[in-house]
């Protein structure tokens, strides 16, 4: 399944017109032709047609956009009124979808704001804009200065407010989001209460991904079913993969969901001359790594679930044959270290004790027992803390201990591994 | 401290929430930006505006990476090493700039000019290796792109 031709894509549909990112573009490409549907429906049917195209969350948890929204009040009074929230704190290592969206196709961005909060009787949206994106800032606020000059925000009687984050990789989780939203330090929160009861400043609230929200308008102009024509029966639709590593041509593709991981890497303009496949992240640092045997699975929410991994953002990372994965997951165990909030003990010091472990091994102070000692530090973090943050540290790490052991053996004496 | 017109911008962003705390980040991106770092009397200054203790701000600036407490030099180049760039030979571009300018991430040197920090991965893997420079993206870099960057800004600030 190839790379789908740029006039089919639903999001990067006109990325590659100069002035992409101003409303003339914009309108000269169909622009705002879904929120003239939405308009005129109802809220609840406008979740219904959400609902039926199959569109999954796409900053990484995969769940069904349609039904999230479907979880909001559907009586909102001033006094207690319905947030949107747009999580752009697009932090996963290896992902670069959601800046190149916001740079490029920003009007796709606040046409699906416009429809979402119609959806959910919202009047309010915080976009959470990642704090080191100060080109894309002012090129977004500029779309929303296009929009409200043309009138759209007021047609749709929504506020829509920028707010930046400021360095905190925690705070592209949802509920730490909402407490950094709300002035605080970027600590996730005990859920129940969900946000869609209790969320952005006491009040029913969605965060949804960039990538969903852009994905909207396209749904809504051409209707469920197309949506469908690409992706699978679970997985519908098209995803746009961040492609970067050992591939001759980094950059963001929208593909229908499905493709395989060799295709992806055909259309990331292949592996760079130096030498083969290796291993992948498949949607972020966040995943266990893939290797060889997986090259024919199909990049879907299902398939890369059945093959111990996930897809995750669809930041995927090609690493070729010369690769030294223990000198790369020391650099991925000083990341999760380094972001860890500091709330949860499993975390904040497991992710530690993995980044001294691996630091060790690298200076040739490896011990044979360090490979189980991470498996079990992983095993210990592993559904033990308030949100996926430490999940994700050791994700990866119980990766390469079960699947690369073999990586160990230029550290530590093969016959001296014990796991 | 906090002269009136950023007190004013504050007031301002302030307007855009439901109550005070949750405009505390934009207030501090706003003392960033017209002081260059965050001073303790900024601190004591944010708390009279939000009412807080200064503790409570300080406990919220220290969270954020980019929020610093201490001067930066007038280039400041931020490279991030995470995976993809560290594929792309980021590690061997901050050798080498750690070497031609004497410092280490964190420092500035003597005469003020840069100072460079190792950052985290910044959504620009389609640009590996990335630094940033003052905030602005450029990639890839390569070791002469990089002594390029330095000899223009010392150039520019020769008297």
């Amino acid at each position: 399944m190839p790379e789908i031709s740029r006039e089919n894509r639903t999001i990067f549909s006109y990325c590659h017109v100069a002035d992409s990112h101003t409303l003339k573009t914009a309108l000269d490409y169909g622009g705002y032709e879904g929120w003239k549907k939405a308009r005129a429906l109802q809220p609840d049917e406008i979740i219904d047609i959400v609902k039926a195209s199959g569109l999954r969350g796409r900053g990484g948890a995969g769940f069904p956009a349609g039904v999230k929204w479907s979880f909001m009040p559907k009586n909102p009074t001033p006094d207690k009124p319905n947030y949107l929230i747009v999580n752009a704190d697009e932090g996963e290592p290896g992902t670069f979808k959601d800046r190149e969206i916001l740079a490029k196709v920003p009007h796709k961005l606040i046409e699906g704001i416009l429809i979402a909060c119609r959806a959910m009787r919202s009047t309010q949206c915080y976009i959470y804009l990642r704090g080191e994106f100060v080109k894309e800032y002012d090129i977004l606020k500029k779309a929303l200065s296009e929009a409200m000059g043309a009138g759209l925000l007021r047609e749709s009687g929504c506020k829509i407010i920028i707010h930046r984050g400021a360095g905190a990789y925690i705070c592209g989780e949802e509920s730490a989001l909402l407490d950094s939203l709300e002035g605080l330090r970027g600590h996730p929160r005990m859920r129940p209460p969900f946000p869609a009861q209790v969320g952005a400043f006491g009040m029913p609230t969605t965060v949804n991904n960039v990538e969903t929200i852009a994905a909207v308008g396209w749904i809504l102009q051409n209707g469920s079913d197309a949506y469908r024509q690409w992706g699978t029966e679970k997985s519908p639709g098209t995803k746009i993969f961040s492609i970067s590593g050992h591939v001759k041509k980094p950059g963001n593709y929208e593909c229908a969901l499905g493709t395989t991981l060799r295709e992806l890497i055909e259309i990331g303009g292949g592996m760079t001359d130096e030498a083969g496949f290796k291993a992948c992240f498949p949607g972020g640092t966040s995943c266990p790594l893939l290797g060889k045997d997986h090259l024919d699975t199909p990049f879907d929410y299902e398939s890369l679930a059945a093959a111990g991994s996930m897809l995750g953002s669809g930041g995927l990372i090609i690493m070729n044959e010369k690769t030294d994965l223990i000198k790369v997951m020391a650099r991925v165990s000083n990341f999760y270290a380094h972001e860890s909030c500091g709330k949860c003990t499993p975390c904040y010091q497991g992710t530690w004790w993995m980044a001294r472990i691996f630091e060790r091994i690298i200076l040739g102070e490896g011990k044979p027992d360090d490979p189980q000692i991470l498996l079990d530090i992983s095993n210990n973090i592993i559904g033990n803390c308030f949100c996926p943050l430490g999940d994700a540290a050791a994700f990866p790490v119980k990766s390469l201990v079960e699947r690369f052991i073999v990586e160990f053996e230029h550290y530590l004496a093969p016959e001296k591994i014990a796991v | 401290m906090i002269e009136e017109k950023l007190k004013a911008e504050i007031n301002g962003l302030i307007n855009e929430y439901p109550s005070h705390r949750p405009a505390l980040i934009m207030a501090l991106h706003a003392v960033m930006h017209d002081h260059g770092s965050i001073s303790k009397t900024d601190i004591i200054g944010l708390a009279e505006i939000f009412n807080e203790h200064p503790a409570e701000i300080q406990s919220v600036a220290t969270f954020y990476t980019m929020f610093r407490f201490e001067p930066s030099g007038k280039c400041r180049i931020e490279i991030c090493t995470n995976v993809s760039c560290m594929l792309a030979g980021s590690n061997e571009i901050a050798g080498h700039l750690k070497k031609k300018l004497g410092i280490e991430f964190g420092e500035t040197t003597d005469d003020g000019l840069f100072t460079i920090e190792e950052v985290e991965c910044l959504a620009a893997c389609d640009l590996a290796p990335v630094i940033a420079v003052n905030g602005e993206f450029v990639g890839p870099v390569t070791v002469n792109k990089v002594d390029e960057i330095i000899d223009q800004w010392r150039m520019a600030n020769k008297f």
